[in-house]
């Protein structure tokens, strides 16, 4: 079992590293398949990501391409959206919201490729 | 002006994140490339360092509920410290352009399994209605 995490950390970490983002996409549906509840591997992804995060911006930060400007404008009012989320998550069962936030990125994403 | 809009879709990948898991930083490497005008590496590099105080905060509320297994969670984090630095060296390694569409492809597959988990509220996904 800790050589299965460690082989999840370690597929999430290169992940996390080559597209800038937590890994969480990948970490949460490997630790449902390894047996945790939904809430426990959502809960323990985000406390594992605390170190993935650091680690990237650290190697990064060595070749020069940290902005920590841009990353507070746009980090700081995160930590307020997330509270928001973790509310609405217990409140709402959101399909809407979900399909919103699906169109979202997919117009994004089509943006970014033409 | 572009600053107020960065901060807008700052607060919406908090939520994102709070609802989903899933770290800001699907929403935030867009947001400083294509607002700020941020190249893509230094756009993932800002990301991760700006998700810091959101999964340090997200982490904290869970814990307080009872949801992160610590042990899990670093043998995990400390499998990851290794991969993160193969994962740097491909994106610098990359050109930009490709990198960016691949971050796009990546974007598409994520917005289509979110997409996917809301249309099957039977799944064994988080959600709300989840059973510990």
């Amino acid at each position: 079992m800790s050589v299965r995490l460690l082989a999840i950390g370690l597929v999430a970490g290169v992940f996390s590293a080559l597209f800038g983002v937590g890994g969480g996409i990948i970490i949460v549906p490997l630790l449902v398949v390894a047996g945790l509840s939904g809430r426990t591997a959502t809960g323990t992804s985000l406390a594992a990501i605390t170190l993935t995060a650091a680690a990237g911006a650290i190697a990064y930060g060595f070749h020069g391409d940290l902005k920590p400007g841009a990353a507070a404008l746009i980090g700081l009012p995160a930590v307020g959206g997330v509270l928001l989320g973790v509310e609405l998550q217990q409140r709402l069962t959101s399909k809407m919201l979900t399909l919103g936030f699906a169109l979202l990125l997919t117009a994004v994403g089509i943006r970014l490729l033409v | 002006m572009s600053e107020l809009l960065v901060v807008i879709l700052g607060f919406a990948g908090g939520i994102l994140a709070g609802l989903f898991g899933v770290g800001g930083g699907i929403l935030f490497v867009p947001t400083l490339v294509l607002v700020l005008g941020l190249t893509q590496v230094h756009a993932e590099a800002t990301s991760l360092l700006a998700i810091l105080p959101t999964v340090l905060v997200g982490a904290w509320r869970q814990s307080r509920h009872g949801n992160v297994d610590w042990r899990t969670a670093l043998l995990i984090g400390l499998g990851s410290v290794v991969g993160v630095e193969g994962g740097v060296q491909i994106a610098k390694a990359l050109p930009e352009g490709t990198l960016r569409r691949l971050f796009a492809v990546f974007m598409l597959l994520v917005a289509a399994s979110i997409a996917w988990r809301a249309l099957r509220p039977e799944s064994t996904y988080p959600s709300s209605d989840d059973r510990p």
